[in-house]
């Protein structure tokens, strides 16, 4: 009989163990999650919960506080202009106050999207078990850290225990090998993942990412890709700590740069999946065969290659005929037709996939060739006041609005529009966000087109979809 | 595990509603508009709220026979839709705290279960019987029974559905998550302090 301790184990197993508090009689196991992070919209209720138990929140200083969705981009100055907005803010000010939790408000000059934030703060360290009530929390996973997005009831459940009731999860290794094409982005790799793989090809599973391409790939790159892991279906998604890692988090706020450093660098990288672990799965991806991805379709698995052509229903397998004879209806698209060339209302660059500052470098070089189409709207809204900061720093809002691009406040903004910020009719926006789902963008009726922010600024400048390679 | 602090649910009490209809879904329980809210509270006032102005006064919770009613009687596939956690709330703090139906959409049951909040089914002769019975005299008490498996009213003892896994779970006080996550104790606080951050 082998040892289990003395097995190869994945990073998975390693931070999965090293968390579990018991196995419940359910099969489940309770899990403690080491860093609980909050916002406005799903934690309100979580609180009213625990008052109505009259219990208080067990661990206050693993508990981490921002205002994202709700934060309008433009004005910001209190009360807000939305009542339910100003109510929801207030609402957060008032738990963080009372139960002792720390809040980054605005005023910090730390606020910023929830997913931005954590990792910049270095709040996000490899081995941790994240939770945070929000879908796209496996953005953390880019550390080495398993994140998880959870329901009001189990934000509430974290108030109170620190801890929740989940099934182990299989583990997937997704190796994307060889080297990525110019003009090809880390959004056009999970994209091209989730195209492969389906929206549910995730359904159980925990996504490793590695191979040549996430050696290379900065944290930034790495975050994109975790972000959208739940869009595949994943209910979490990870890349292996290395050096790139621990140079990243470095000096950052919660990782002081001190004599202990060294040590806890050194038991990070020691997380990383074990040579000959077991996974349940591995998957192999080509990048050279990757190209500049365009959503055309109504979820993120609707999505092909910039120089290829909208699927005809009879084209595509039995099982997806439905959705694709839907998602055409929906975006009144021509099957057959080439995705290049579809014209855009509105651009939007920005969220917690792509609002980071590599991202607006990478956009402003392309807004730097040209001048937003007549007619389109394209705004650009860092992911955090820290990313706005370091914006201004290097000149690049300047390079926007001389572009003819709106320069916004941080926030969620037009990603799921639950600010002013919103789609109107049937607008088309080409969109560096995560979800094309109907009426995402705050219009019942509104079409979103989703890729990288380099082809969000070209698509802005052409009016329509365009190759970014072609630019410049 | 010790069982001192968790709510056993093995019956539930109570006068009646009967919302007839199949295919009920959560928006027609609780309209989305509604859940732009900071806590549960309010819920409760808008539990049918669309359906409701659309009767003019006619629809059952506005009945004044079926006031004060704790268990709701209703048709097929009752919750079907979103998973919002909102619709039980909502007909919660209306007063219902139990449903008798022909059956159950699968997350709102889930969701019922982890409030306390007992959903049974009924063959649908039963389902029939019980409906006009209470329609007749909504006044009469209905119990259903978890433990005994029935549903129990003027029309009779009914033989009642509910999966095993759920009845126990409501038996033995263990539908309430939070509380099992509690029961683990110290050894909570063990596991944080045994981290490394
Ligand atoms: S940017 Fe979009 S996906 Fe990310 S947290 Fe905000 S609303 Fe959610």
């Amino acid at each position: 009989m082998t040892d289990r301790n003395a097995r190869a184990k994945s990073l998975f197993e390693k931070v999965w163990d090293a968390h579990t508090v018991r196995e419940l009689p359910s099969g489940q196991t309770q899990l403690l999650i080491g860093t609980h992070l909050i916002h406005e919209v799903t934690s309100p209720q979580a609180f009213a919960m625990l008052r109505e138990l009259n219990v208080p929140v067990r661990f206050p200083d693993r508990t981490f506080a921002t205002v994202d969705h709700i934060i309008p981009t433009d004005d910001q100055s209190r009360p807000f202009s939305d009542e339910l907005a100003e109510a929801m803010m207030s609402e957060l000010e008032r738990n963080c106050r009372d139960h002792g939790i720390t809040f980054f408000s605005p005023q910090s000059g730390t606020q910023g999207i929830v997913h931005v934030i954590g990792p910049e703060l270095g709040l996000t360290q490899p081995g941790m078990t994240i939770a945070c009530g929000d879908s796209h929390t496996a953005t953390h996973g880019a550390f080495g850290a398993i994140a998880f997005g959870i329901g009001t009831s189990q934000v509430r459940d974290l108030l109170v225990s620190q801890s929740m009731a989940i099934a182990p999860l299989k583990v997937r290794r997704i190796n994307v090998t060889g080297k990525l094409p110019p003009g090809v982005y880390a959004k056009d790799v999970i994209l091209a993942i989730i195209r492969k793989l389906g929206v549910n090809g995730g359904v159980g599973y925990a996504y490793e990412y590695g191979g040549e391409v996430f050696d290379r790939m900065s944290m930034e790159e790495r975050m994109t890709v975790c972000n959208m892991s739940i869009e595949g279906g994943a209910r979490c998604g990870y890349v292996n700590p290395d050096q790139t890692t621990v140079d990243y988090l470095r000096g950052r706020r919660f990782v002081p740069d001190d004599e202990n450093f060294a040590a806890k660098a050194e038991g990070w990288l020691e997380l990383a999946s074990d040579d000959g672990c077991h996974y349940d799965d591995v998957v192999t991806i080509d990048a050279s065969m990757i190209e500049p991805s365009v959503t055309w379709g109504i979820h993120p698995g609707h999505n092909l290659g910039v120089s290829e052509a909208i699927p005809t229903p009879n084209t595509v397998p039995d099982d997806e005929r439905v959705g694709v004879e839907e998602a055409l209806e929906y975006m009144d698209f021509v099957a057959g037709a080439s995705i290049a060339g579809t014209p855009i209302d509105v651009a939007f660059i920005g969220s917690c996939t792509n609002g980071r500052i590599s991202d607006l470098r990478e956009a402003a070089k392309v807004a730097k060739t040209g001048h937003v189409k007549d007619g389109v709207r394209a705004l650009v809204v860092p992911g955090s006041r820290a990313v706005q900061k370091q914006a201004e720093d290097e000149g690049l809002p300047e390079i926007f609005r001389a572009a003819g691009f709106d320069w916004r406040e941080p926030g969620c903004s037009m990603c799921l529009a639950m600010n002013p910020d919103k789609l109107k009719g049937r607008e088309v926006c080409a969109s560096s966000s995560n979800r094309n789902f109907k009426g995402r963008q705050g219009s019942p009726s509104g079409r979103t087109l989703l890729m990288s922010p380099a082809m969000v600024a070209a698509a802005a400048i052409a009016g329509e979809v365009t190759d970014v390679r072609n630019v410049g | 595990m010790s069982n001192d602090k968790l709510t056993k649910i093995d019956s539930v009490k109570g006068t009646g509603c009967v919302v007839r209809g199949d295919d009920i879904d959560t928006d027609r329980i609780i309209p989305a508009r509604f859940m732009k809210e900071i806590t549960f509270d309010t819920m409760g006032e808008h539990a049918f709220e669309d359906a409701r102005l659309q009767a003019k006064g006619q629809h059952p919770l506005d009945d004044e026979r079926f006031a004060g009613a704790g268990i709701l009687i209703v048709g097929q596939n009752f919750g079907c839709g979103s998973s919002r956690e909102h619709a039980p709330q909502s007909l919660m703090r209306f007063g219902f705290n139990g449903f008798i139906g022909g059956s159950f959409a699968e997350i709102f049951f889930g969701n019922c279960t982890a409030l306390g909040l007992p959903c049974v089914t009924l063959a649908d002769e039963d389902l029939i019987k019980l409906m006009d019975s209470v329609e007749l005299d909504p006044t009469q008490e209905i119990t259903i029974d978890v433990a005994g498996n029935k549903v129990r009213c003027r029309a009779g003892d009914l033989e009642a559905g509910i999966p095993t896994g759920t009845r126990q779970q409501l038996l033995e006080g263990a539908w309430d998550a939070t509380q099992v996550l509690l029961d683990a104790g110290d050894q909570i606080e063990k596991t944080a302090a045994a981290l490394p951050y």
